[in-house]
């Protein structure tokens, strides 16, 4: 926790954030906050979601502006007007979610930075290209496609992005909640690469275990405040299970750590044993379903799979290799070109998504901002959003609104959204909340069959942990459950049975257990066909 | 309310996007900013405007009030607004699903000239109350059809609708233009024109509006059917399923798709709905002002009309007060802009000042309220009142 400090005292300090304060209606996102970011070294913003790590870096990255307290850079005190001043002054922001345009190449993407003049001078942004390609270690044609690139190279591309205007500031928001785990020890070594290269990382993170191994300092964020810092020395002198400890109390305050789920923030996941259930009778059948790839998309190719009753089958694989396809054409969002979906024996043929819906079939979307949720509604319209039209929430096409706010409190008091109320419009709350919303209103109207896309993509950890029990529940409740996920973790944990999805093809389908683990990998890379 | 309070300290870290264009400005804030200070602009810069060009701004507007209200003129006004509120009404129902029918002008003038043709060849068959709503069922249906072609190839292909609104409006205002030279146009006559109404044939007034020792001529009917459309369609926008629909629709084809709405057929309803209230405004003005159609005469109400829709943030009930006041500066326009030495075209210059003023607020109030609060923390929690 340093305040203040001459330029002269500590030449090396690159950024310090001073008593810095934000507040949104109704929340104090950062309350006078105070850290330094020094050159050559890696700063681990460590917190849940929701705790003020990304409104602080939003604020370093010109998107958002304080409503108090000062920025310096260099030893300067400057006013960052916008993102671009921001990328003038040398701090370069890699977001959580892609800001590449999948369409156009490589090249195209990183020059798409460029600021400067009209025409585009592409011999210098391929030099350019190769030499930051270099120094990270990333080798892509130029030529390529983005959207075709792996996820973790499309990340390493951001970065380059990001370094394009030489930039002296770093900052890493969550980059690998959409890794596989080679994908997040090829990061590390790039960070390791751009640490020696006196460049000032930041790296936000809610996993606990990144912060020890990749941090050179960490402070860690609570609601809003910083409620703790762990110094380059003590960091070195711990061993990995005091720091553990001494974070978690930091985080928790010093409350009894079990309580919220130690477990899952240090990622120690076992496997969970298959329940085969007893009457097994399918529930949900794939037969050679075939999904014309949209722009920029794998599509599927004759997926064939078998759900049984109550059963939760995982459907593993690194992102966009088909499971959007999927599962769309499932929820009837698509349409099939060969093969058949069918529920129940019953063959869904050509039904709409209304009807898909009223057979008890449920889409939970990973987009749950743009396609599960209407932003500017309220949380009690979201939640009976699939029930337009029907009573007893609207009579001859009437709207009551008191049977709709009644229904809300009742969801929101059972699935703990946390909101203001009812009224409250649906994008004014975090990630988790949203999230919550979209499983309350997908699981309240009698659900058979679900399919939960990435269901905690982006949830801090208690949020997380209440997901995923929710799945289970319902699972016990004989509700069929699909989990599409490309956190294997999570599919150990929940999961009967786990298909493994690549290139828009099942390569195979392994039953959960000790070895599951090890089989899923040898699928994913394409060695053993189950 | 201590569940609220404790429930809102975990509502944390707003998206910036997300808590642009709703949160910052308390109610009354947001309408004083948002729906009334780019009238306050439009108008200041008019003035100066005015000024620059040596036309004494005060004596400008001064005539836009005598000649949009003083004696009979206010009875005008009045009835130029029922034509303008249709065609709001109409625009409002496919800009709630986000679909930019800018068609308007030319579903208006096909409709105006079958009705006009049409009309007088009726007339005496039937009695005059089922011959007028004959007519307006028509120029409902006419102006609805004229939405058919655009409506269908967003539905089926995605065919970006403000092309082919457009396209069918320019063909829609030729076509109407030949009927009137051809099939409709009056025997009697070498003026390209159709036949007139007979007077009695028209609209009746509202009781109570004519008078013959203040010289008022008495506003037609069509007016209460305007008002009328608004509150039906304010009603069906905020209340109904149907009006949800749109909604869900206009915030995002992607949720709407999820939600497993019938998106075409809302695309083809809405498109429907829109066409017919802008016959219908044909129907207002022809069977309550006009009683013929030249083949000259294009009012081109339609892009008056959209920054009003706006300005009113879609609200069929909030947009009677821009269109009345509208309705006034087009009937006093004419009046000061004659005095001025100016053309009649002077309004739409105020008009498009508003349109521009509208987006510049708008731009500002997002930058502000992204950059930080529009008010200090403190007062603007006051100022909603804690939600």
């Amino acid at each position: 926790m340093s305040g203040p400090t001459t330029p002269e005292a500590n030449g090396n300090l690159a950024v310090e954030l001073i008593e810095i304060t934000k507040e949104y209606p109704g929340v104090l996102a950062n309350d006078r906050i105070s850290l330094t970011v020094r050159r050559g070294e890696v700063h681990c913003l460590l917190g849940e979601n929701g705790a003020g790590k990304s409104t602080l870096m939003n604020i370093l990255s010109g998107m958002v502006r304080p409503d108090s307290g000062e920025v310096r850079l260099d030893g300067r005190q400057v006013e960052i007007h916008s993102p671009k001043h921001a990328i003038e002054l040398g701090i370069g922001m890699v977001y959580q979610h892609t800001s590449l345009v999948p369409q156009l190449t490589v090249l195209e993407n990183v020059m798409l930075g460029e600021a400067e003049g009209i025409r585009l001078n592409a011999p210098i942004a391929r030099e350019r290209l190769a030499e930051l390609g270099g120094s990270i270690g990333l080798d892509v044609e130029p030529g390529a496609t983005t959207g075709l690139l792996a996820l973790g190279q499309q990340q390493q591309l951001e970065i380059i992005k990001a370094l394009w205007r030489g930039s002296k500031v770093l900052i890493l928001d969550e980059p690998t909640s959409m890794l596989t785990p080679q994908g997040v020890a090829e990061l590390e070594q790039i960070v390791a690469r751009l640490k020696a290269q006196g460049l000032a990382v930041v790296f936000i993170t809610h996993k606990l275990h990144e912060a020890i191994s990749m941090g050179d300092r960490v402070s860690v964020l609570s609601r809003g405040r910083l409620v703790g810092a762990i110094e380059p020395e003590e960091l070195r002198s711990s061993t990995h299970d005091e720091l553990q400890e001494r974070i978690i109390a930091l985080m928790f305050g010093g409350q009894a750590a079990q309580a919220t789920g130690v477990a899952e923030l240090t990622d120690e996941v076992e496997w969970h044993a298959p329940r085969r259930p007893a009457a097994a009778e399918p529930a949900l059948e794939l037969d050679g379903v075939t999904v014309v790839p949209g722009p920029g998309e794998i599509g599927a190719h004759d997926v064939s799979l078998q759900v049984l009753k109550s059963e939760i089958m995982g459907i593993a694989g690194v992102d966009g290799n088909g499971q959007r396809e999927l599962a769309e054409a499932i929820a009837g969002q698509r349409s099939i070109v060969a093969g058949d979906v069918r529920l129940f024996g019953h063959s869904l043929g050509r039904f709409k998504v209304a009807q898909r819906e009223k057979l008890g079939l449920r889409y939970v979307t990973d987009d749950r901002l743009h396609e599960g949720t209407v932003g500017s509604m309220s949380v009690a319209m979201n939640i009976v959003l699939k029930q337009i039209g029907k009573p007893p929430y609207w009579e001859r096409g009437r709207i009551r609104n008191a049977t709709i706010l009644a229904k809300a409190r009742e969801l929101i008091a059972r699935f703990d959204i946390r909101t203001p109320g009812p009224e409250t419009r649906v994008g004014a709350l975090s990630g988790g909340n949203i999230q919550k919303v979209v499983l309350a209103r997908e699981l309240s109207f009698d659900p058979k069959v679900v399919i939960y896309s990435k269901p905690t993509y982006g949830l801090d950890v208690k949020t997380t942990r209440s997901v995923r029990q929710t799945i289970r529940e319902q699972a016990e409740e004989g509700v069929t459950s699909i989990v599409i996920s490309t956190d294997l973790d999570e599919l150990l944990d929940l999961c009967d049975r786990i298909a493994v999805m690549s290139r828009g093809r099942v390569a195979g389908v392994v039953d959960n257990g000790p070895n599951a683990q090890r089989e899923i990998g040898e699928l994913m890379v394409g060695g053993k066909a189950a | 309310m201590t569940d609220a309070t404790t429930a809102a300290a975990d509502v944390r870290e707003l998206p910036p996007s997300e808590t642009a264009g709703h949160a910052g400005l308390g109610t009354a804030g947001e309408v004083l900013v948002r729906s009334i200070l780019p009238l306050v602009l439009a108008v200041g810069t008019g003035a100066i405007i005015l000024a620059a060009i040596g036309v004494d701004p005060i004596q400008y507007y001064k005539d836009i009030w005598s000649g949009g209200v003083e004696f009979a003129a206010w009875q005008d006004s009045a009835m130029r607004t029922a034509p303008l509120l249709l065609i709001a009404v109409g625009l409002i129902v496919v800009f709630k699903a986000g679909i930019w029918n800018l068609g308007m002008d030319g579903q208006f003038l096909i409709a105006a000239a079958v009705i006009a043709g049409v009309g007088p060849r009726l007339e005496h068959h039937l009695p005059n109350a089922i011959n007028l709503i004959l007519l307006f069922l028509i120029a409902g249906a006419v102006g609805a059809a004229w939405t058919i072609p655009p409506a269908l190839l967003k539905a089926r292909y995605e065919l970006n609708e403000i092309i082919t609104t457009l396209m069918m409006s320019f063909i829609g205002i030729n076509l109407a233009g030949i009927l009137v030279k051809g099939t409709f146009q009056d025997p009697t006559t070498t003026t390209p024109q159709t036949r007139s109404f007979d007077f009695s044939a028209l609209l009746p007034t509202i009781p109570g509006t004519e008078s013959v020792s203040r010289r008022w001529p008495g506003i037609h009917i069509g007016l209460l059917v305007a008002l009328a459309a608004a509150v039906v369609v304010w009603y069906l926008m905020s209340r109904t399923s149907f009006g949800l629909r749109l909604g869900v629709l206009g915030a995002s084809l992607r949720s709407a798709r999820h939600m497993g709405l019938d998106v075409p057929r809302l695309i083809v309803v809405s498109f429907l709905l829109s066409g017919m209230f802008v016959g219908f405004a044909a129907a207002t003005e022809i069977l309550g002002v006009k009683g013929y159609v030249r083949a000259d005469w294009n009012p081109a109400f339609g892009l008056w009309v959209v920054p009003l829709v706006f300005l009113a943030r879609l609200n069929a009930l909030a947009v009677i007060p821009y269109v009345v006041l509208l309705s006034l500066v087009s009937i006093g326009g004419d009046f000061a802009a004659q005095n001025a030495g100016l053309t009649s075209k002077f309004t739409l210059l105020l008009v498009g000042l508003t349109l521009l003023f509208m987006a510049l607020t708008e731009w500002i109030v997002r930058r502000v309220e992204l950059g930080g609060s529009y008010l200090p923390g403190a007062a603007a929690r006051r100022a909603r009142g804690g939600e």
